[in-house]
């Protein structure tokens, strides 16, 4: 029976929403209730069966399921509320709530929001796949649902655009399952997936990968994929002519990146950043204040310990502002991201910040022996260098309160090659 | 000679080991424990999910308990596909008892109750 208060309402119940909530109620938050719009907790881990989970969170190697699980377990434990199949349709600035379920239309006040409800994926629309659109084009999350929850092998022949990690570990799933995974295209010079899963994925099964390539045709028959064409492409991504090579497949899967699932909070007017996720402050706070976010509505993970450790942060600030320790009238300090750098978090600094502020960047392309430099004018307020960095793996740098009190206007971010 | 790509860190390494196991390519210490692992003990755990039955779900996901010889793998796959469970089934629970001999057991990696 959903209650008409609460102090803590959560929207969506995966990993980032009910490690928020069990953060939250540890911190003396009981009032708390989580929505999610499927019929169990847990979110896409469900479908990711594959292991790799859970080595800093649980300090073990797990699977999706498990490491959800670990979470799920938890919240009932701890006697959180939740509901499931049940779909918040939109979101007030007054921190009201509308949810639909069996039961009818729910009207929820809030004393504060936890937007938890991840990403989706991009598909062929959207990096605009050239040719026909036959059945055998699909998403590879969508694969991985129907392959992993409910037993169906999408094709016998397949072949893969996309190298980030989600498309590796759906190329070794379907060879195990018995497909013919005939190759990996990758437009980038460089694989976008971690290197164990370039590793366990495609070299222990010989799979090829294309890199600088990228599918320029797409042809089907009678409404099923009959084949592709890929092609290389130059450093502004035009097709080279002459360098097309035909295959025959079934199956085109396309893992071609994750996009913040943030509608209803750009329909509850909270402003946007350009990846889609909402711009924060060092809180995590949106600019209307009590609607916190985190996880992948934000900016997508590479790994769930990673968007756990995150949402259990925030939970920590939403205690804050319930208990009225937010300081809603200090100056922000924009956080600049300069070249080279794909996106900083937060978006921007209070003049008062809580707790040192742990910044969060994604490099555009992979460097080697750069200085990341924080600084303002000429002044260089720290410097941290690192060896190697790469678009897949998400950097932290955290800066104490006395290097943060030194800005002044703006918070700059650079990388410079290092002497 | 074997060519590897180290997997400790996001340097990612590019690893050549001879023939006398003399590694190169390798910027730190890791690199070398990575490649003699590699090439002396290959080993993976395989993931996969196996049929249910009396469930609104009609598979469950499975994981072999421990690491398997990587020239397993496939054979493995041919025991999980012949699997069939009955839900409630619960996390642990053996799908498979020592499979093929290797002394793993093939273990469930989700709860379902119905």
């Amino acid at each position: 029976m959903i209650k008409k208060h609460y102090d803590l309402v959560v929207i969506g119940g995966g990993s980032a929403g009910m490690a928020g909530a069990i953060e939250a109620h540890k911190l003396g938050i009981k009032n708390i209730l989580i929505i999610d719009r499927n019929d169990y907790l847990g979110g896409i881990l469900n479908q990711c069966v594959h292991n790799g989970f859970g080595l800093t969170e649980f300090k073990e190697e797990l699977t999706g399921p498990e490491f959800m699980t670990r979470l799920s377990d938890e919240v009932k434990a701890l006697n959180i509320e939740y509901v499931l199949n049940t779909t918040v349709t939109s979101i007030l600035p007054d921190k009201t709530i509308f949810a639909s379920n069996r039961d009818g239309y729910h009207i929820i006040k809030a004393k504060a929001i936890l937007v938890t409800t991840g990403c989706y994926e991009r598909n062929a629309g959207a990096i605009m796949l050239p040719g026909e659109r036959p059945s055998g084009v699909i998403t590879a999350g969508t694969a991985q649902l129907y392959l992993n929850v409910y037993g169906y092998l999408v094709g016998k022949r397949v072949f893969i655009l996309g190298s980030g990690d989600i498309g590796l570990i759906m190329a070794r799933r379907l060879t195990l399952e018995g497909a013919k995974v005939l190759g990996v295209a990758e437009i980038c010079p460089y694989s976008n997936g971690l290197n164990r899963n370039i590793v366990q994925c495609l070299k222990d099964y010989n799979i090829p990968l294309y890199l600088s390539h990228t599918v320029s045709d797409v042809k089907g028959s009678d409404g099923r994929l009959l084949g592709i064409t890929i092609s290389q492409v130059d450093e502004h991504n035009n097709i080279i002519p002459g360098t097309a090579k035909g295959f025959e497949c079934d199956t085109l899967l396309l893992p071609v990146g994750l996009v913040p699932n943030s509608p209803l909070l750009r329909d509850a007017g909270v402003e946007l950043s350009r990846n889609k996720g909402a711009i924060i402050n060092e809180r995590y706070e949106t600019n209307i204040c009590g609607i916190f976010t985190a996880g992948n509505v934000l900016h997508v993970h590479d790994l769930v310990d990673l968007v756990t450790k995150e949402s259990r942060l925030v939970a920590h600030y939403i205690n804050e502002y319930l208990k009225g320790n937010s300081i809603i009238d200090q100056i922000y300090r924009p956080v600049i991201a300069g070249d080279g750098l794909g996106y900083v978090l937060p978006h921007k600094v209070g003049t008062h910040p809580l707790n040192e502020v742990t910044f969060k960047f994604r490099v555009r392309r992979p460097v080697k022996d750069v200085n990341v430099i924080f600084y303002e004018d000429n002044q260089t307020i720290k410097s941290v260098f690192k060896p190697v960095l790469i678009p897949s793996e998400m950097t932290e740098i955290t800066l104490s309160l006395d290097e943060l009190k030194q800005f002044k206007q703006t918070i700059n971010v650079k990388l410079e090659a290092k002497q | 000679m074997r060519e590897l790509i180290c997997i400790t860190c996001p340097r990612g390494c590019h690893l050549v080991v001879d023939d006398n196991k003399n590694v190169t390519g390798n910027f730190c210490p890791r690199g070398v424990t990575y490649a003699i692992n590699e090439i002396t003990r290959l080993v993976r755990v395989v993931t996969s999910s196996v049929k249910l039955t009396n469930s609104v779900y009609p598979r469950v996901s499975v994981k072999t308990k421990d690491p398997i010889p990587k020239s397993k793998i496939g054979a493995v796959m041919e025991e999980i596909n012949r699997v069939s469970l009955k839900a409630p089934v619960k996390i642990g629970d053996i799908a498979i008892q020592n499979v093929l001999n290797l002394g793993v057991d093939v273990v469930v990696t989700k709860n379902i109750d119905k």
